[in-house]
């Protein structure tokens, strides 16, 4: 597998340390409540098709990457800076 | 024997190898199987179940049979393939899974046993009593059964991985793969040609027939002379590409001195490639299959594609009286090539009516089938059976065609299925089925040479397209392009077996077996009967053994499907994948400043992480570790004790917004912590449990640096950039790790100001570094920095200077310590120091703690939000029944106490379940005279000074324990503040 | 009171020549991590004023063997040869970095070869030029590499693993003369 980072180029997965979902982006309010908290903390889907991870760029530049692949074909489709992702957010 | 003038072996020299102990001597250029056969040795193995004699079947990697053990001793390799392994001066080769010989072998009595021990056999029978399994039944069958045998020793040969890029990969470079890289490398593409055999040309090198005004050989050679002047072109050949992978890797093996006696010096056996290629052409060529009949294992029974690759590639005749039995055109060309070097051809056997061979200077019977063979270690006979009946032909050599199977499997290994064509009756590959790889030639079922070379041509120039390169011209040369016509023909009926799997003994009957027990799925079928497994992975007979299935179950082939192909294409040794991972190739080895000094001093090493470190240093007449741990302790409890602490993550943070980055990820305030002062701190994860802790320092008004555990460096460096790249881009912060910056020493004990003030330029006292004080010191000279922490509860300081001065500092600091009756100290003294004060470590902070179960609710600031604040606040994690910190003393000051323990109520049941929590650390107090530690019990701090049972099942320790507060010496804290 | 002797990262394991391949220990003066606050921009100009070198574009290293700026990470340079001025602390964060790292340099014939054993990126001469650098792996460490010539590569990996950088490397360079 490769993963075409953003500031890197394409680089062979062993640099890549993977997180879990890009929903860990979206950190609720310390009051958001119990079930969004559950949600962010802990409840994650599991697509047959496309989905968002985080990956981190660890032996290579040191950013953060929201992937967007395919869990069937293992395409992965969009590589973006998080800072990016989570910029737009704001 | 040998046939003069045909092959392309090199005559003018000769090499000689040994099997089995006996010298033969054959050319440069031979495999073991062609120089075999080329000396008349035909027996070449023992099958892997009933030990059946068996010679060689094909003339490539494919080969289920002539599996050979390649050298002596320690490197052994074991299945080696006859066809693939080349001859080289002093070359040893034994044959295996036969004793006492390969002629005479005992075990050859399972093949009497043959009625009981078909398909599912082991299944039935050995399933009772159950003990017997692991006792008598697996062993007895494990030596029975199987291949070669590895030597069991340590493998000393080098093996070798590397990394390889191209914009396309050429995976076969016959006739299809040629045209490909000729046609991409004009036009300037960057690529790769690999090419499993020792050199390219494919079926060229096997066949008679011509490619332009050139010999198929002598056209493959001027390709390749071609490719090689070009620099944007690589030739990979002995390497067999055995995977494709996501994004456009691929795996393959180069054989880099499997044919050469060079062993040692680094000189590698094999390399194991990661090709990283932008596009692939998939040019692995067909392999042709068999047909099963009765006794078709015999030796001397092959494919007829084998024998036209030993007369034309190797110049040897495989028999002196050839016989040649097919379904199809192609099987032809072996009889006309035999007849044309002067060998004997008994006959021409063609399965299918209406057959004529022109030119046939030898019978030729058509609407015939072989249905038996005869000789038992050598064929001597094959019965033919037509309308008229049945009629025994004298011959050494069956020449077999049941058609040409397309080399699908690289396509198959990321979950694609072939599609079956008809017409050839074969799967080709799925397009589509890896991305951006295009196949081409016998490979997708383009079974003439011309075929191949304009297909090859085709997938170089649309690949070259697609890569953005100008097409250039390729001549198309002139060569064969006669039609592939075949009947379809699987399996002769008649009686007895009729092998397919050759290597793992599979018969017709055994998949007919496993249909009528409703092993009907082809996936079911494999594992019933092992058909396609083993090291040539069914590559000869997993479309036989479909069809056969097929026909059982009243399907098409189609519906019955494929088994998956998955990585690797042919055999990978363990140590090529693993290449460079032994010995110290093992993990990155660190080490501090003071490693090399520590090392002279005797100290064994440990390792903390990645890290080396000094368990304690040993003092002449000191017999045992903990004599040394105990006078080390006291060094710090008594006088002065140095430790190297360089290994703790030290991770420097700048920035504007670097106090709200801390007051985020530490549960405490780092928002309030003055320049000049350092601040315990503990960090979470998001789900409540505790992360990690250390000491923050202040640096300056915008400037911190933060120490992490030793263990937890990268993870919390991690933690940080995800925190500023993911929850909070905005802050303007940044942090660099400084880790291997700093060499960092703990001077601790109660004449630590007094060391210090020796080596400091400017002495310090208690006013201008109080407890948790901080700043920029000159150490002998040198710009360094000063922090008054402790980790043993006594009056201590870390001393840092540049990395650089770190040896020569730490021996300053012993020179000092020694001479005011302290010295260094090691892990086992710091772990008692820290014990006695109860500070935790991961042993304690396993990923399961919360702040509360370490008694640092409180830690977790009111007045602010922080990573882990939230979760932490579930009442399952307040829960006070949660295990708690405690210490615990044995009622029997001469107890032994060990970390791992468990501890239940005096009386209680010692089952699980039932458990009060566990012990993680201990160590011998020497201020105590007696053994402590740390556990975790429910409830724990209300039950100080209760007794509970500490055992130890594993150790067979178990005694009462009294359960205290978490510290054992200067609960107070008197001293640190001294 | 006695002076600190100082000791380099690489002492006692280099120089190493193995076939036409070299490797030998490289004595970077100062080198000082950059990470602007916000964007590079005021960096880059106050770089250029004190240093005579700009901030670097990902996978660019600037300058020459007198000061070199490369690029060492997202959103951070260093700075090598020079201590670094004191006016970039406005604008950065400024870290001494000059004993963190162990730096060699690999050159020769057939260097590219040997750190294809190594390194997971393609540094043919054609794919990875001078001027260019990359933060990836040698084996198992962490590592930073950056083209100085033709056949000649500047490798920094941390202080502590540099036995680890000459022992992996001394293994590939072993393979790669073995072949001739």
């Amino acid at each position: 597998m490769r993963i075409d980072c953003p500031l890197c180029g394409a680089r062979d997965r062993r640099e890549f340390y993977y997180q879990g979902a890009a929903v860990a982006l979206n950190r609720p309010a310390p009051d958001a409540g119990v079930e969004a908290w559950d949600d962010y903390v802990h409840l994650r889907d599991n697509p047959a098709g496309e989905t968002r991870d985080l990956w981190h760029h660890e032996a290579g530049c040191g950013a953060w990457l929201v992937v967007t692949r395919d869990t069937v074909s293992h395409a992965v489709s969009r590589v973006e800076l998080a800072t990016d992702v989570k910029g737009a957010m704001a | 024997m040998r046939v003069a003038g045909k092959g392309l072996v090199n005559r003018d020299k000769s090499v000689t190898f040994r099997f089995d102990g006996v010298s033969y001597t054959g050319f440069e250029g031979d495999t073991v199987a062609s120089a075999l056969l080329a000396n008349g040795i035909t027996l070449m193995g023992r099958s892997f179940k009933y030990h059946r004699p068996r010679g060689v079947l094909t003339a490539g990697s494919e080969e289920p049979n002539a599996m050979v053990t390649v050298g002596e001793g320690a490197g052994a390799e074991p299945n080696v393939r006859a066809t693939v392994q080349e001859i080289y001066e002093g070359l040893m080769v034994r044959s295996q899974n036969a004793w006492p010989s390969l002629d005479f072998d005992v075990m050859a009595v399972n093949d009497l046993a043959a009625p009981f021990l078909g398909a599912g056999f082991y299944y039935k029978t050995f399933m009772w009593p159950k003990r017997f399994w692991e006792a008598i039944y697996e062993p007895v069958i494990r030596k029975a059964a199987g291949l070669g045998a590895l030597s069991g020793k340590h493998n000393e040969d080098t093996y070798e991985k590397a990394f390889a890029f191209c914009d396309l990969l050429v995976i076969g470079a016959g006739p299809a793969g040629l045209m490909a890289a000729l046609a991409a490398g004009r036009a300037g593409v960057d690529v790769i040609l690999c090419d499993e055999d020792m050199q390219v040309g494919g079926r060229l090198l096997a066949e008679s027939g011509a490619v332009g005004h050139l010999s198929g050989a002598d056209w493959a050679a001027s390709v390749m002379a071609e490719l090689e002047a070009m620099a944007n072109v690589r030739v990979m050949t002995r390497t067999t590409v055995t995977g494709a992978y996501d994004g456009g890797t691929f795996g393959a093996l180069e054989r880099v001195n499997q044919h050469t006696g060079k062993r040692g010096g680094g000189a590698p056996l094999e390399c194991f490639w990661r090709i990283a290629a932008k596009r692939s052409v998939l040019a692995a060529g067909a392999l042709e299959r068999p047909i099963a009949f009765q006794n078709n294992d015999r030796p001397g029974v092959m494919t007829a594609g084998a024998v036209r690759a030993y007369l034309n590639r190797w110049g040897v005749s495989p028999g002196e009286k050839v016989t040649v039995f097919g379904n199809n055109d192609d099987a032809h060309r072996t009889a006309l090539d035999l007849a044309a070097a002067g060998v004997h051809v008994a006959a021409l056997i063609d399965s299918r009516q209406g057959i004529t061979v022109e030119a046939a200077s030898f019978p030729v019977i058509v609407g015939a089938q072989v249905c038996n063979a005869a000789g038992r270690k050598a064929l001597e006979s094959v019965t033919v059976r037509t309308s008229a009946g049945e009629q025994s032909i004298q011959t050494d050599c069956l020449a077999v065609s049941g058609g040409w199977n397309p080399t699908v499997h690289l396509t198959c290994h990321m979950n694609g299925r072939p599609t079956w064509r008809e017409d050839i009756q074969a799967f080709v590959p799925t397009a589509g089925s890896i991305p951006d790889m295009a196949v081409a030639g016998a490979c997708d079922g383009v079974f003439s040479t011309l075929g191949c070379l304009k297909d090859g041509l085709r997938a170089g120039q649309e690949a070259a397209e697609a890569l953005g390169k100008r097409v250039v011209a390729v001549d198309l040369p002139v060569a064969d392009d006669a039609a592939y016509a075949l009947e379809p023909l699987w399996a002769v009926a008649g009686k007895g077996r009729a092998w397919l799997d050759f290597q793992n003994d599979v018969s017709v009957k055994d998949i007919k077996q496993a249909a009528v027990e409703n092993f009907r799925s082809v996936e079911h079928m494999k594992r019933y009967t092992t058909q396609g497994m083993a090291t040539d992975q069914g590559k000869n007979s997993n479309v036989m053994a479909l069809a056969v299935l097929a026909d059982a179950t009243g399907r098409g082939i189609p519906e019955t499907g494929t088994t998956t192909f998955r990585p690797p294409y042919g055999p990978v040794a363990i140590a090529a994948m693993g290449a460079g991972a032994q010995g110290h190739g093992f993990a990155p080895e660190r080490f501090t400043t003071s490693h090399k000094r520590s090392v002279e001093r005797g100290a064994p090493m440990i390792e903390a992480g990645l890290w080396y470190r000094p368990s304690y240093f040993p003092k002449a007449g000191e017999t045992t570790w903990r004599q040394s741990c105990d006078r080390e302790v006291g060094y710090v409890r008594k006088a002065v004790g140095v430790c190297d602490v360089s290994t703790l993550g030290k991770i420097d943070i700048q920035g504007p917004d670097a106090a709200e980055l801390l007051d985020f990820v530490y549960t405490n305030l780092f928002s309030t912590l003055q320049v000049g002062r350092v601040r315990y701190g503990l960090m979470l994860r998001e789900d409540g449990t505790v992360m990690d802790d250390g000491t923050c320092a202040r640096l300056g008004e915008t400037h911190y640096v933060m120490t992490t555990t030793t263990a937890a460096a990268g993870a919390v460096m991690r933690h940080l950039e995800f925190v500023t790249q993911c929850l909070h881009p905005e802050w303007q912060v940044a942090f660099t790790s400084v880790t291997e910056q700093w060499a960092q020493f703990a001077v601790a004990g109660p004449k630590a100001r007094e060391l210090l003030n020796g080596v400091l330029a400017q002495p310090v006292d208690g006013e201008s570094f109080p407890f948790m004080g901080c700043g920029p010191v000159e150490v002998a000279g040198v710009q360094g920095r000063l922090f008054r922490i402790s980790f043993s509860g006594e009056h201590a300081y870390e001393v840092a200077v540049p990395s650089r001065y770190g040896a020569s500092l730490f021996d300053l600091l012993l020179e000092h310590a020694e001479r005011m009756g302290g010295g260094a100290y090691g892990m086992e003294a710091l772990n008692v120091l820290r014990i006695e004060k109860g500070f935790i470590t991961h042993a304690e902070i396993d990923g399961r703690r919360t702040a509360f179960d370490i008694g640092a609710a409180r830690m977790i600031s009111a007045k602010k939000d922080c990573v882990g604040k939230t979760m932490a606040a579930r009442a399952g994690l307040m829960d006070e029944m949660r295990p708690q910190m405690v210490g615990i003393k044995p009622v029997d000051a001469a107890a032994v106490l060990s970390a791992g323990a468990h501890l239940y109520e005096c009386g209680a049941a010692q089952v699980n379940g039932n458990g009060l929590g566990h012990v993680t650390s201990v160590g011998y107090s020497p201020d105590l005279g007696l053994q402590i530690g740390i556990a975790f019990v429910a409830r724990g701090a209300a039950r100080h000074g209760d007794v509970v049972r500490f055992v130890d099942a594993v150790r067979g320790l178990e005694t009462d324990v009294e359960v205290c507060a978490p510290v054992f010496v200067d609960p107070e804290g008197g001293r640190v503040r001294g | 009171m006695g002076e600190l002797k100082a000791v380099s990262a690489c002492a006692g394991l280099v120089p190493v020549c193995i076939g036409s391949v070299t490797v030998d220990g490289m004595d970077l003066e100062c080198m000082t991590s950059l990470s602007p606050f916000g964007d590079a921009l005021a960096l880059d100009g106050a770089l250029k004023k004190a240093h005579g070198v700009g901030w670097p574009q990902a996978g660019q290293a600037l300058g020459d063997a007198t000061v070199r700026v490369i690029w060492f990470g997202r959103n951070e340079a260093v700075l090598i040869g020079p201590e670094a001025d004191q006016g970039l602390g406005d604008v950065a964060a400024v870290v001494d970095l000059s004993d963190a790292w162990a730096a060699v340099s690999v050159e020769g014939a057939g260097t590219v070869d040997v750190l294809a054993r190594l390194v997971p990126v393609d540094l043919r001469a054609a794919a990875f030029g001078e001027g260019q650098t990359v933060r990836t792996q040698l084996g198992h460490l962490g590592a930073s590499i950056t083209k100085l010539g033709p056949e000649r590569f500047m490798i920094l990996v941390f202080r502590s693993m540099a036995a680890t950088l000459i022992h992996d490397l001394k293994q590939a360079m072993a393979g790669v003369a073995s072949r001739g």
